[in-house]
């Protein structure tokens, strides 16, 4: 009895206009898709993207060039040099990040001592070279310098969690 | 107006009149064609995506009105590549001939009672012949690209079109049995009084066969295995630029095509649905046009909605289901006439 069942529901198309019925449904579904640049997703303060080098308040910048996030970096993509300042303290003279390696794990945000190397929400940033996705540390201070706000807003969000 | 344009050009162009004119006819068909292959592309995108609950494209002009142009402006400016184990004249030959029988056939196909290039006797027949052609274009590509993948896919079209052929034939046998004539303008005349005389009902098994094998002879999904994009990308796998374009326009061109077909011969042509005042009131163009549009959404809707055919079950389809179908189906008709109830297959 079954199989007499299955054939006609098979023979009729039984189950394909079944299977129509739910597309033609959906065709009149409201639409879910984004319009990415005019709109856009909402997205969690903890989101990994583009790098960034914060200052204090007072200007200074936090890096101490511990090297922390040069060795732990798994796509060696950090590359520090560094070099006794003027006032005698412990500072970075090269900063730079290869986003061509980056993987944007985030380690290099988890283990900075001073939370001077952040990732920030920006993730629509291009080069037209490859030389253009190697952050110098001027570029990582300006994208912190000009970020400054969402970057502490985000981190103090996290804070309680850390 | 129309006459006396004529008349002045002939007089004008003389002996090379007859040339002009023919081309005037078949550009006058053509370029509407083509223009309605660009945007069925576009409408195909639109209503899949809404299906799929996306908005489909959107950016290229409003709404995305310009997006085939601009498609169709990138495929003209890229390279055509030609491998170079590849055997160059037939790899060449392939999309043309793939197009060329999708164009050919429209000469017969009537707009309405007047409008039709050609009326000859045997315009179904021709039809039959012309069609089959297509599948020529898809084996040469396959086997001129010298590439397994290509080949495999011309393999595929070859069985698969000539597999369908047959059950598509037979259908065609129930509708010129109903007709009494192969001409496609006494068809759809033999359909006249409203929706209920068109053949789609007494023919029903033979246009619902009609329509999945005419899915199935252009390569459609759920029967697209001869593109099969995510295993063997299919006979045009090596072609690009405009020659990739042309079998795109072929596919497109044969989706119309066999649209105006089944709204000829199962949906009553430019007849309206209903012999009485508002409906008959539209030309019947728009009729014939509102019914191939609404074929085409149907196939638009199945690609939509069905996942593609495993190549055994399309196999069995074809030989194990729709032959024998259309086979009782004929044998029904033809029985029927000879008893009083034979009107009723008129």
């Amino acid at each position: 009895m079954d199989r007499i069942k299955d054939f006609f529901s098979t023979f009729l198309l039984w189950e394909l206009l079944k299977g129509m019925a739910l597309t033609g449904r959906y065709m009149f579904a409201p639409k879910i898709t984004i319009q990415f640049p005019e709109e856009r997703t909402p997205m969690s303060p903890r989101f990994r993207g583009l790098h960034a080098l914060r200052r204090y308040p007072n200007g200074e910048e936090r890096c101490i060039a511990c090297k922390l996030c040069e060795t732990i970096c798994p796509a060696l993509a950090i590359t520090i040099d560094l070099a006794e300042r003027e006032d005698g303290s412990r500072r970075t003279t090269r900063y730079d990040i290869d986003l061509t390696k980056c993987i944007f794990c985030g380690m290099c945000e988890e283990s900075c001592p001073v939370d001077a190397i952040v990732e920030t929400r920006i993730f629509d940033y291009h080069g037209e070279t490859r030389s253009d996705l190697i952050y110098t540390k001027e570029k990582l201070l300006a994208v912190g310098d000009k970020y400054e706000e969402q970057i502490a807003k985000d981190r103090a969000a996290d804070a309680k969690y850390r | 107006m129309f006459e006396t344009v004529v008349l002045t050009l002939q007089g004008f162009l003389g002996p090379v009149w007859p040339l002009v004119y023919s081309m005037a006819k078949i550009v006058a068909i053509v370029a509407p064609l083509m223009l309605g292959v660009a945007y069925l592309t576009y409408a195909e995108r639109k209503i899949i995506g809404y299906m799929q609950v996306r908005i489909g494209p959107n950016r290229v002009g409003p709404k995305g009105w310009l997006q085939p142009i601009a498609d169709a402006l990138k495929l003209m400016t890229k390279e055509i590549i030609v491998p170079s184990g590849a055997n160059k004249g037939l790899f060449i030959l392939g999309p043309i001939l793939a197009i060329a029988p999708a164009l050919a056939a429209w000469a017969v196909i009537p707009f309405s009672p007047e409008l039709v290039l050609a009326n000859i006797d045997a315009s179904l027949l021709y039809i039959m012949g012309i069609t089959s052609m297509g599948v020529y274009g898809i084996v040469l590509a396959g086997w001129a690209s010298n590439s397994k993948y290509a080949f495999l896919g011309g393999m595929r079209a070859a069985a698969q079109i000539v597999s369908y052929e047959i059950a598509m034939g037979f259908a065609l046998v129930g509708v010129l049995m109903a007709a009494q004539s192969l001409n496609l303008v006494q068809i759809v005349k033999g359909q006249e009084g409203g929706f209920l005389n068109w053949y789609w009902l007494p023919l029903f098994p033979l246009f619902i066969v009609y329509l999945i094998a005419s899915v199935a002879e252009t390569n459609r999904a759920p029967f697209d295995v001869v593109e099969g994009e995510s295993e063997i990308v299919g006979f045009h796998v090596e072609y690009s630029g405009m020659a990739f374009a042309v079998f795109f326009l072929a596919e497109y061109a044969n989706m119309i095509l066999v649209a105006t077909l089944t709204s000829l011969m199962f949906l009553g042509g430019w007849l309206p649905p209903i012999e009485a005042a508002p409906f008959t009131w539209v030309p019947g163009f728009f009729w014939l046009i509102a019914k191939v549009c609404f074929v085409l959404f149907l196939f638009l809707w199945f690609r939509a909605t069905f996942p593609r055919y495993r190549y055994d079950q399309i196999m069995r389809l074809g030989w194990k289901v729709f032959i024998p179908v259309t086979l009782v189906w004929i044998l029904v008709v033809g029985a029927m006439m000879q008893t009083p109830y034979g009107y009723l297959f008129h």
